[in-house]
């Protein structure tokens, strides 16, 4: 029996950079275009100097697990199979005051740990939809 | 507003796992019996406040009550954070003379309804976009993210989030109402299964079909009904910087919660320190929670609700600061934490099944985590 769908992000105005990204297999974030403050998740306005204008920049894609937690059931359906799964959050090296979600790949969930190096990797989840994901990385 | 209102009337349903009636219903039977306890009747009621998940609008309410005409009515956003906020918007409302006598309730069929995270559609809007397509969805697992980095920056450990389970389900066992009666030990805390780790079963609330309400009026005409008044002493409803759903995964201080900025207000405008409180009830969806609110609202430092529930200040009677009397969520019901309020007040009026004797100041919590709310009730 096919896995059922799992719940994909829906983009709306400020959103749809970061996903259109994501496509791209680059990890982006919004930075100010007037006092270049860097910001997650994306949103109109900046909330240091409310200027409206902005930019997209890429990251590097590295980072360590801030905090985590490792789902057993019950989960929604889509995630079944793969239960017990960790759910990573992760703080971005470029910036330490940007943390970002995602699911920890490539490794047991018994292999979450805070301070864990991670990197980013792409999971195309369907043919218009990639989601950030993290795995391990050497130190 | 200080001390212009009162909590003057109780009522609830029975809380079960399938109460077979709906909430519409349900809501009905516990104003009615609210109204009952106060002495009042629907015609005294010119007021409703609800929490604004709440499925039967005001002017149902109404309808099926007989209230002949309403002159205030609200409902208020943020899931369990709602729920003090409710009494004192009702309090507001006496206090400027807005209205005389106000219900608030909370209808929720929790358990027969289903598990509404098992509902998030295909196509995720919204902060939630950045979340559920990880399959982080479940209350239980934005909790669990908080739990983590607490243990992670302070020791604390699973058994200390059990002492909250142990202290509610002993309390629970003393209160006919309570749906989980059986006591329960850490060890059987630490044996239950791992729902999201570090978060076990039990650390979790119940599921909950039930409803409850109360009357709120001025604190003049509370004396002239039934029961003694548990009288609002202050209140207070705050959300923190950039928030988002129930955990500020983004914030500049990750494990601070609108709880902090409620705490600033209530006590200043209670007048009152966290070592006068006799009596709390603190909004426990996950035991975590507990230890949380224990540090942001003062009664110890950030990192050191571990160590203090060890102490088995939550345990009536020989705690110094008796916690969720009635069982609270984890042990009583679980009704969007609505059931707290309703048992801070017995414990002014004096009727607790674990009732603190001479309970002064009474602290009752909304919903940890998210935008929420809180309450001083005190004697008249
Ligand atoms: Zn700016």
């Amino acid at each position: 029996m096919a896995i059922p769908q799992r719940p994909l992000p829906q983009p709306d105005d400020a959103t749809r950079p970061y996903w259109e990204a994501a496509r791209r297999r680059e990890l982006v974030v919004q930075r100010c275009g007037s006092c270049e403050t860097l910001r997650f998740p994306p949103q109109p306005m900046c909330d240091a100097c409310r200027s409206m204008t902005v930019e997209c920049v890429r990251m590097s894609g590295r980072g360590t697990v801030f905090s985590f937690v490792v789902a057993h059931p019950p989960v929604l359906p889509a995630f079944q199979e793969r239960a017990p799964f960790a759910i990573v959050l992760v703080e971005l090296e470029d910036d330490p005051r940007l943390r970002i979600i995602g699911n920890l790949l490539d490794a047991p969930a018994e292999a979450a740990c805070i301070g864990l190096p991670v990197e980013v990797v792409f999971e195309d989840v369907t043919e218009t939809v990639t989601l950030p994901q993290w795995r391990p990385r050497g130190r | 507003m200080k001390r212009r209102a009162a909590i003057a009337g109780l009522g609830q349903t029975a809380f079960s796992k399938d109460i077979g009636l709906p909430e519409r219903t349900i809501a009905l039977q516990a104003i009615a019996a609210a109204l009952d306890d106060a002495g009042l009747t629907p015609a005294d009621v010119d007021g409703l406040v609800r929490f604004d998940l709440e499925s039967t609008t005001e002017v149902e309410i109404a309808r099926n009550l007989g209230i002949p005409s309403l002159r205030f009515f609200a409902a208020l956003p943020y899931g369990g954070g709602a729920g003090c906020a409710t009494v004192a918007l009702a309090a507001m409302a006496i206090a400027t003379g807005q209205a005389s006598v106000v219900v608030c309730w909370r209808a929720r069929n929790r358990s027969s309804g289903g598990r509404p995270w098992a509902g998030t559609g295909a196509g995720v809007p919204g902060d939630k976009q950045f979340t559920a397509p990880y399959g982080l969805v479940r209350p239980v697992d934005q909790i669990a993210m908080l739990a983590r980095r607490h243990m992670h920056e302070y020791g604390t450990t699973s058994a200390h989030f059990g002492m909250a389970a142990v202290a509610c389900r002993k309390h629970a066992a003393r209160n006919p109402a309570a749906m989980m009666r059986e006591p329960i030990t850490l060890a059987d805390h630490q044996a239950s299964r791992l729902v999201s780790d570090p978060l076990r079963k039990l650390d979790c609330c119940l599921e909950t079909d039930g409803a409850l309400a109360v009357v709120v009026t001025s604190v003049e005409r509370a004396r002239d009904l039934r029961q003694r008044p548990a009288v609002v002493l202050a209140a207070a409803q705050a959300s923190g910087e950039r928030h988002f759903v129930m955990t500020d995964y983004y914030g500049r201080h990750f494990l601070e919660t609108p709880t902090t900025f409620v705490a600033r207000d209530l006590f200043a405008r209670a007048g009152v320190a966290p070592g006068d409180i006799d009596v709390a009830q603190i909004y426990d969806a996950f035991t975590p929670l507990v230890l949380f609110t224990l540090e942001e609202l003062g009664f110890c430092a950030a990192g050191e609700s571990g160590p203090l529930v060890s102490t088995g200040i939550l345990e009536w009677p020989d705690g110094d600061l008796p916690t969720n009397t009635s069982g609270g969520g984890l042990s009583e019901a679980y009704v969007h934490g609505f059931n707290l309020i309703l048992e801070g007040a017995r414990q002014i009026r004096g009727t607790s099944t674990c009732q603190v004797e001479g309970a002064a100041l009474s602290l009752v919590t909304s919903g940890a985590g998210v935008p929420t709310s809180a309450l001083i009730l005190c004697r008249d």
